[in-house]
């Protein structure tokens, strides 16, 4: 296998657990938004603030890691990408900002005014900044990033049907992994009727989800033909018919009340149509461009691959002591957690 | 592909460095604190442990709960960097962003050792017993050091670019760890991490000299200043050896740079050091001289030559009024703060005690203010002193930037929510400094009521 190929698929992982992890960040973001009044949303709010509080910021490296991978990987299209989409990414990257300093500032302020506010800030950003950078993604998944520097349209380029689906789903998707984990985590502080509306909200998001895909595969047949095929026909098909069966089972098990379940097969229809479209967009990065013809000299792969094969040894066993340390039940309940957090 | 780029007008290149500017100095501050202040705060929380002193636990506990902010505030500031690196010069990176990325790779593994660790830090204080907690902090020290290195190594590439080919506009062989180690890297690493301490340490101990000069003596503002500023004052004569040793890397590669840094127009021998002045008409003028100064700093001789803009055209000065000043600041406030130290090391050695005038305080609690002065001019050495280049002697930053047209608006659009971001942590800072207040009874020997998460 070509060295920049090995790049390529760490870059897919990464976006991946970007996507697994961030995305449902971003989703119990939006839940938050829709939370209703301060004393109606507070134990949801609590139960938001406790369940990603402690991984918010190692889940948005992934997101660094991404983008690194990229200018060294593939120097040239990440050059093309972030110069034509250079709009949708500016106001993905401010909304990021705004994102994670309102999540901090709202946590150690205690006056109801500052906490609305900062809570306001935290949750629109959490709703916005996933569409934009899934419009990114549409952009390039319908071809029209050309290389070289803002060669593209700077605003037809990520405004266009294709986009606008994929900034919906990104959306979505984030909103229904957020329901499906907090179920969990609901039901794991003993909180069932927490457990219950989030359980109730993961059903109609996972609907409504469904029907965003179904939509998206309409556009790209006529939006972005060459994918559609590979998608539909070619070697992507058995990612799209895991991503569908996965989908239909997350629906049934959450139905069940099958919580633990549900987290994988939710995670499977996200991985599904993630590395479908990896699949089958691969070899082409760019319109006329192949991920040979812009792979970076072989002794830069070699020495980051090696880098992070090395870094990995340190990271994996990391990440597990994180999400081990807080998926284990806690002493505070969040409900208390949120009655404290002002102290 | 043509990789080579031209601004869409010139507001618009004006713009894009401005921006960068703008969202890099801001970044350096939080990531000084984020490289500095997990070690003063770990050393209080170690100190807490060994002596049972609630004052020491009472302000790792505090220290730690600003740190949740002021990482979550560096984090997402350090990203819109690594989107600026293409948005606003993907005239660089299209071409050398696979000579640099090595050490970003790395520095994305630091990232993620540091996030994890904190996580675990700040969230889980109360479920680790008291050692395992403290060595969960270790990892976050050592990631925050390497990622200083790393992204530091990165810029001094730029300076002083090596291990790579190029050939009709495209590179064709690279040596990426030869690009890492060049050259600069060793000087520049080295003061940048001694300015990270240096930053968090004066920083820190001058909010709690404020307290001080509030009228609070207690035990705990004295710790908490006594123990980051010894932690600054030990780093700073350090940095004045380190600063002295990266002016002697650019007299030797980056000539035109010293000569900017120093205002000086005509290559000599025995040239003295200007302090001050203005250039007007390709000469300095109202600078102080100290004869010799500059060849014997530069090269160790007293008749070394040292060479001039004049050995370059105009079109490839670094703007000297900039670049001057900014030095000079930088030399100054490194200075001032050896005096401050010296100061209290003096009443230190004679009789245990802090200066007994309220000059110190009054002094001291500006010494956060003067290493961020230091920090920012010393950065704008270093990168307007590199100009007109964006990769010294390689690349122009003209063509570099992106040539999409509105780079002014995507500007007016950053700085806005530079504003309102900075408005929003100064306040949440100041309530934060103020609101939980001091343990008052010294029989209140635990601080579990005070949790940090
Ligand atoms: C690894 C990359 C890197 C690093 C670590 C830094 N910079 Fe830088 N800086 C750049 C990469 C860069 C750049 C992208 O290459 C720029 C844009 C235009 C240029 O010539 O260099 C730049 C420009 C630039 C300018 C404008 C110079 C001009 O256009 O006249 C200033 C004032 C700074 N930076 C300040 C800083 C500060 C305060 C830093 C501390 C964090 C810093 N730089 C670190
Ligand atoms: C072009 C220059 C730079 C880029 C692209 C950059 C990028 C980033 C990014 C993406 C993050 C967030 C990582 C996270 O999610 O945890 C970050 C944080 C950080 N950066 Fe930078 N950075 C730059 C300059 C610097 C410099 C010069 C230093 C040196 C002190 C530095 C030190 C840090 C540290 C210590 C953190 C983590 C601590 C914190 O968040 O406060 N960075 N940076
Ligand atoms: C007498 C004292 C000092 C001298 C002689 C000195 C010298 C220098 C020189 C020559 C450079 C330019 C390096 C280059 O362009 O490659 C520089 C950069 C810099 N200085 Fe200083 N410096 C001193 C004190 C300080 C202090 C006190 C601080 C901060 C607390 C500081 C922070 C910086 C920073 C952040 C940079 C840019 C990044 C780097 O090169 O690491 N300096 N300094």
């Amino acid at each position: 296998m070509p060295l920049v190929d090995v790049i390529l698929a760490l870059v897919w992982i990464g976006l991946t657990a970007y996507v697994l992890f961030a995305g449902a960040d971003f989703g119990a973001g939006g839940w938050d938004l829709l939370a209703g009044g301060a004393e109606r949303g507070r134990r949801q709010r609590g139960l938001i603030e406790h369940s990603i509080g402690p991984v918010w910021e190692a889940n948005h490296v992934w997101l660094i890691f991404v983008i690194v991978l990229l200018w060294t990987g593939v120097p040239q299209v990440f050059a093309a990408v972030f110069s034509t989409l250079y709009i949708p990414l500016t106001l993905a990257a401010l909304g990021i900002i705004a994102r994670g300093s309102a999540f901090a500032f709202r946590k150690v302020s205690t006056r109801l005014w500052q906490r609305r506010l900062f809570g306001a800030t935290f949750a629109f950003s959490s709703v916005v900044t996933p569409f934009f950078l899934g419009t990114v993604a549409g952009a390039i998944a319908s071809g029209r990033v050309p290389p070289g520097i803002a060669a593209g349209n700077l605003v037809t380029s990520w405004l266009n049907p294709t986009s606008i689906v994929t900034g919906a789903l990104a959306v979505g998707t984030g909103a229904y992994l957020a329901a499906v984990y907090l179920t969990r985590d609901a039901e794991r502080a003993h909180s069932p009727a927490l457990a219950e509306s989030f359980r109730r909200r993961g059903l109609v998001t996972g609907v409504v989800v469904g029907v965003v895909a179904a939509v998206g595969l309409v556009v790209l047949h006529a939006d972005a033909p060459s994918l559609f095929t590979e998608l539909t026909s070619g070697r992507a098909l058995p990612l799209l018919v895991l991503s569908v069966a996965a989908g239909l089972a997350s629906l049934v098990l959450l139905w069940l009340r099958v919580f633990v379940a549900v987290r994988i097969t939710a995670a499977a229809a996200v991985v599904g149509l993630l590395w479908g479209w990896g699949v089958g967009q691969f070899p082409r990065l760019l319109p006329g461009v192949t991920a040979r013809q812009a792979a970076a000299t072989d002794a830069v792969l070699a020495a980051t691959i090696g880098a992070v094969a090395v870094g990995a040894l340190l990271l994996v066993p990391s990440l597990w002591w994180l999400y081990a340390t807080f998926q284990r039940g806690s002493r505070q309940e969040p409900a208390s957690a949120s009655d404290q957090e002002s102290t | 592909m043509v990789l080579l780029t031209a601004p869409a007008t010139y507001a618009d290149l004006v713009a894009a460095r401005t921006q960068m500017a703008l969202s890099l100095g801001w970044h350096i501050i939080l990531a000084c604190l984020g490289v500095g202040m997990p070690a003063i705060t770990l050393i209080a929380e170690w100190r807490g442990h060994r002596t049972g002193d609630p004052a020491y636990r009472m302000l790792a506990r505090r220290w730690a709960r600003a740190m949740g902010v002021l990482f979550a505030v560096g984090a997402v500031s350090g990203t819109i960097l690594s989107f600026e690196m293409g948005l606003l010069w993907p005239g660089l990176m299209g071409v050398y962003g696979q000579v640099i990325g090595l050490p970003f790779a790395m520095e994305g593994v630091a990232f993620f050792i540091e996030a994890i660790f904190l996580g675990i830090y700040l969230y889980a204080w109360d479920r680790l017993s008291p050692v395992k907690h403290l060595l969960t902090g270790i990892p976050i020290i050592v990631a925050g050091v390497a990622s200083a290195f790393f992204v530091v190594s990165a810029n001094a590439w730029m300076q002083q670019p090596t291990g790579f080919d190029v050939a009709h506009g495209r590179v064709v062989a690279v040596d990426p760890w030869a690009a890492m180690f060049n050259l600069s890297t060793p000087p520049q690493t080295t003061h940048m991490i001694l300015a990270a301490f240096m930053v968090a340490g004066f920083g820190i101990a001058g909010v709690h000299a404020v307290g001080m000069l509030r009228g609070r003596h207690d035990r705990y503002h004295r710790l908490g200043f006594l123990l980051p500023f010894t932690v600054a004052a030990v780093v700073t004569p350090a940095q004045l050896v380190v600063g002295d040793w990266a002016a002697r890397f650019v007299a030797d590669n980056q000539p035109i740079k010293l000569a900017a840094m120093e205002g000086l127009f005509r290559t000599g021998r025995g040239v003295p050091l200007s302090v001050g002045g203005f250039a007007v008409n390709g000469e300095l003028r109202g600078a102080i001289e100290i004869p010799y100064g500059l060849s014997l700093l530069a090269h160790g001789r007293t008749n070394a030559e040292v060479i001039g803009l004049d050995q370059v055209p105009p079109s490839d000065w670094p703007p000297v009024n900039i670049v001057h000043p900014a030095f000079d600041l930088m030399v100054g406030m490194g200075m001032a703060l050896l005096l401050l130290s010296a100061w209290l090391g003096w009443t230190w050695w004679r009789r245990r005690d802090l200066p007994r005038t309220r000059w110190f305080l009054r002094a001291a609690s500006l010494g956060g203010v003067a290493a961020v002065v230091a920090l920012e001019a010393g950065w704008t050495v270093t990168e307007v002193g590199r100009q007109p280049w964006i990769v010294y002697g390689v690349m122009r930053t003209a063509d570099a930037v992106n040539p999409a047209p509105g780079l002014v608006w995507g500007f007016v659009l950053v700085f806005a929510v530079y504003v309102v971001l900075t408005v929003a942590t100064v306040y949440v800072l100041r309530r934060l400094s103020r609101d939980s207040p001091a343990p008052t009874a010294p029989q209140e020997h635990d601080v579990a009521g005070y949790p940090v998460a």
